[in-house]
């Protein structure tokens, strides 16, 4: 739609003006901002100087630190694989309730949401503690005899992180059971094709998209939210999130801190590239 | 699927996804100080809560600070999807895809981001940086649900109204913007719960002149329990749910 | 006969390259019934838009009684517009809708109700001012969308197909209705559709559009009955073509040989001489079936009929594969008239009732117009 008209002009231009610089200034200047630090000196004092160096990504390799990383991609990727085994029969079953029923699931659903993470984070710690809710109430029940250990180990980690996240997988999965056409799958058995196999070859392929959307919405929080392992994890069960936070705040090591960041970019690149893969085979331009 | 194991298996879900807010909300009230015991029916917390000077600080701090964060990114936010709705312009596409990339990156990253500019350029880390940062991450959430709303939106509208003799101008107030009002509103909501909720940005670019409650209650549970916590977050979740319902009732009133 | 209202000069556009109205001239008549008529694609909707407001023409000027509109944002011409899907402001009831331009124009609040009431109760919708648009039927809010456009009182009303969402029934009823308004109001109307029963039916003169070129103006009897070419009888009701041969030039009439059939026409417009060839054309009504002996008819068998109420619609193979379309008022007295399907019919016309069209190719007009919306 365009029109000539006096006022149109110089309004659509501030506009434009007004959203180019914010986004320039606060999104593309600061992330250019963080890949120049990455390859640049630490610095006690200014944080940062030259000459330019690419320290930090060796520093990255260093094994005391890979193997924080790799510790926490191995929990970013449990979180993920508990939150779709979890949230995909979930989705699916809330996409064959009615729509008046479905409205109020969804509600009940976006509600933790919006609520403040870090209390439901502190509410599991209630529960899982030596002496919280759950030691105690299997201790009455009379199937342990002693407090399991529960808190500050990796399994609390991911239970803080599923709890935390599941939304974010069932919502994209939700949105793709709600297109799934239920002729399809009539259509298949019609075909010939068993339960199993329908899965396999009709459902499966159709619902991709919104496995991967729900997979990178997942994953990489996964690794960002440092709160969950300061307050369910104690200090060995780090995530990327919290070696970024100590090495900018405590540490002031920044290239490395930027490094670091640059690495869970690049993980982001990498999902959703493999995301709108994933739509255009099912023929949906990818957003 | 099965009926009735479909059924069973989302309420198992939804009772696991509720007992630990359950647990918070019922605990608020708790009179035993060790927290996992119970000791009876009390206020006590909330008088503690609201005892602590600073602790209510922070929570007008937080209340002003998401207050302010979700009328600054709802007043851009709604300019640039109606920008992008309404005109063509060169670097669309790329006004697009940062949008994108801002919503889809992991938090951190955003925060160290701006740590970085706002050190470098010399901005002080207090209100108005984290105003900023706040902003910039309710920013694409905001131009996402007035887009949605937009998408649906009949283009004969505004031709309607200039042809009837409306301006450039009128039209967009009388006809732009109350369509695009349910949507406005949500996007407000959302953007004031997200800066209400936000640790990881605002970990780095908050400073202690300006103490929100997100970064103090953080303080408070990292170590031990503290029971004003659950009476905090019972307030905390009260309000969300206020918040929430309000956004609900207003996107279903407006589809009718 | 009448005064030029709006004169549309050498408008030309194109969209991305791709040219959409060619060096287009147009005069319309103040007080006239005017329609826009042609496929999907063939322009009309542009140019409604550029007379509108809401697009530029690249080249030409539009002048409306005198004043040059060409470069006036759409809100400062005294033209309206009724909108393909009506456009009514969904958050406004139907009462501010149709105040929503006299509000534009700042006028008193007392002037305003006693207009708007009045166009409400012209529609016969004045006890329907307090709903929404949405709480309206079809029938209802297209009469909401003209009232909302007559009630400024433009020179000029502007109508983009807005019978095409309703059903066959309720648009016949509004296609009354506008002609009633249109007389009442002596306001002009271009109408847009590709419903060429709608435009033979409503206009006082129908523009015939392909490509963005206009083929034929005239009325709504010269369009159909004496077609300027091919495409325009092709896309004017149904039209059978008999490919012709003339044998001879006399001074007032023509020998013209149809398929082997020796016929005498009357001399056509256009310049003819001996042995060049010409377009027989009759429309289906003009046809008569004939019994299989008689002589003067063009033999061929009978391969569809259809009972159409008042009319009986048969479709005749000719010899060489042509198919014939013919469409009789039924008689049942006649006996003859029944004819079973397959059986040898011949098909003649009455002289005088065929139209020549110059040779051009046939085969060169579009297949794909819309019989019907």
């Amino acid at each position: 739609m365009r029109m000539a008209s006096g006022l149109q002009q110089p309004f659509r231009n501030a506009v434009l003006i007004l959203v180019w610089s914010w986004l320039l200034l606060l999104v593309l200047v600061p992330n250019l901002l963080v890949i120049a630090a990455s390859v640049m000196t630490r610095d006690a004092g200014s944080f940062l100087s030259l000459p330019l160096t690419l320290d930090a990504y060796r520093q990255l390799l260093n094994p005391l630190y890979l193997e924080v990383f790799l510790q926490s991609l191995y929990m970013a990727v449990m979180t993920t694989l508990v939150c779709l085994l979890i949230g995909y029969p979930f989705a699916w079953s809330l996409s064959l309730m009615g729509p008046r029923a479905r409205i109020l699931l969804i509600f009940l659903l976006i509600v933790p949401f919006w609520t403040n993470s870090l209390v439901r984070t502190y509410a599991l710690k209630l529960i899982l503690a030596t002496n919280g809710l759950l030691n105690q109430g299997l201790m009455n029940l009379g199937l342990i005899n002693e407090p399991l250990r529960l808190l500050y180990t990796e399994g609390a980690v991911i239970i803080g992180l599923v709890y935390l996240l599941l939304p974010f997988m069932i919502l994209p999965l939700y949105s793709v059971f709600e297109d799934l056409r239920k002729e399809l799958l009539m259509a298949s058995h019609d075909l010939g094709a068993g339960p199993l196999a329908t899965f396999v070859h009709v459902i499966i392929p159709l619902t991709l998209p919104g496995i991967l959307a729900g997979v990178m919405l997942v994953l990489l929080p996964a690794m960002g939210l440092f709160f969950v392992p300061d307050i369910l994890g104690g200090s060995r069960n780090l995530l990327v999130g919290n070696v970024i936070k100590n090495q900018f705040l405590d540490a002031r090591n920044w290239p490395f801190g930027a490094a670091a960041s640059i690495f869970l970019t690049l993980a982001m690149a990498f999902l959703m590239f493999a995301h709108r893969l994933s739509k255009r085979r099912i023929g949906e331009e990818g957003a | 699927m099965n009926r009735w194991l479909s059924r069973s298996y989302l309420t198992l879900v939804y009772l696991l996804l509720y007992v630990p807010i359950l647990v918070l909300v019922v605990f608020s009230f708790n009179d035993a100080r060790t927290g996992y015991e119970w000791g009876g029916l009390s206020l006590r917390w909330y008088h503690a809560l609201f005892g602590n000077r600073a602790m209510v600080q922070a929570m007008w701090n937080s209340l002003w600070l998401a207050l302010s964060a979700a009328t600054v990114s709802t007043l851009i936010g709604v300019l640039t999807a109606l920008a992008l709705h309404r005109y063509r312009f060169r670097g669309k596409q790329l006004l697009n895809s940062m949008l994108f990339i801002v919503m889809m990156s992991p938090e951190i990253v955003l925060a160290i981001s701006l740590l970085a500019l706002f050190l470098l350029v010399g901005i002080q880390l207090g209100y108005f940086s984290l105003l900023l940062a706040h902003v910039t991450f309710c920013l694409p959430f905001v131009v996402i649900t007035v887009m949605a709303r937009l998408s649906g939106f009949d283009e004969r509208l505004p031709e309607a109204a200039r042809d009837l003799g409306a301006s450039d101008f009128t039209m967009t107030r009388t006809v732009l913007i109350p369509a695009i009002m349910p949507a406005l509103l949500a996007g407000w909501l959302l953007g004031f719960t997200l800066s209400l909720d936000d640790v990881v940005v605002s970990t780095f670019v908050g400073g202690p002149g300006y103490e929100i409650l997100p970064l103090r209650i953080y303080s408070m549970v990292r170590v031990g329990l503290k029971p004003e916590v659950n009476a905090l977050g019972t307030l905390l979740l009260v309000f969300s749910l206020f918040m929430l319902m309000l956004s609900q009732w207003i996107l279903i009133r407006s589809k009718r | 006969m009448l005064q030029t209202l709006l004169s549309l000069d050498n408008v030309s556009k194109a969209f991305d390259g791709k040219p959409v109205l060619a060096a287009l001239d147009l005069d319309i008549c103040d007080g006239e019934f005017l329609t826009l008529l042609g496929p999907s694609g063939c322009g009309k909707t542009t140019l409604l838009r550029i007379m509108a407001g809401f697009e530029q023409p690249d080249t030409g000027s539009l002048t409306l009684a005198g004043e040059d509109l060409t470069r006036l944002p759409p809100e400062r011409r005294p033209l309206n517009t009724v909108f393909q899907n009506y456009a009514l402001f969904p958050h406004m009831s139907v009462y501010d809708n149709v105040a929503y331009g006299l509000k534009m124009e700042k006028r008193p609040r007392e002037e305003i109700h006693k207009r708007v009431m009045e166009v409400l109760e012209m529609v016969q919708l004045q006890n329907f001012a307090r709903r929404k648009p949405h709480q309206l039927s079809g029938g209802q809010q297209q009469r909401v969308a003209i009232a909302r456009a007559v009630v400024k009182r433009p020179r000029l009303l502007l109508l983009d197909e807005p019978l095409s969402a309703l059903d066959y029934k309720l648009r016949r009823t509004m296609q009354g209705e506008l002609k009633r308004l249109q007389r009442e109001l002596g306001i002009t109307f271009v109408f847009v559709t590709h419903d060429q029963e709608e435009a033979l039916s409503m206009s006082d003169r129908v523009v015939v559009l392909r490509d963005g070129e206009i083929q034929q103006l005239g009325t709504p009897r010269e369009v159909y009955e004496r077609p300027a070419n091919l495409f325009t009888a092709r896309f004017v009701g149904e039209t059978n073509f008999f490919p012709g041969r003339i044998t001879s030039v006399e001074a007032a009439r023509l020998r013209v040989d149809v398929m082997g059939l020796e016929r005498t026409l009357q001399l056509p417009r256009f310049e003819v001489s001996e042995g060049e060839s010409v377009n027989v054309l009759l429309r289906p009504e003009d046809i008569r079936v004939l019994g299989p002996d008689d002589p003067q008819g063009l033999p061929g068998k009978v391969i569809e009929r259809n009972y159409k109420g008042s009319t009986l619609d048969s479709v005749i193979e000719l010899a060489d594969g042509t198919q014939v379309l013919a469409s009789e008022f039924f008689d049942e007295d006649d006996p003859a008239f029944d004819y079973n399907l397959g059986e040898p019919v011949r098909v003649s016309w009455v002289d005088g009732w065929e139209w020549l069209l110059p040779e051009e190719s046939v085969a060169a007009a579009p297949g794909d117009v819309d019989e019907d919306g």
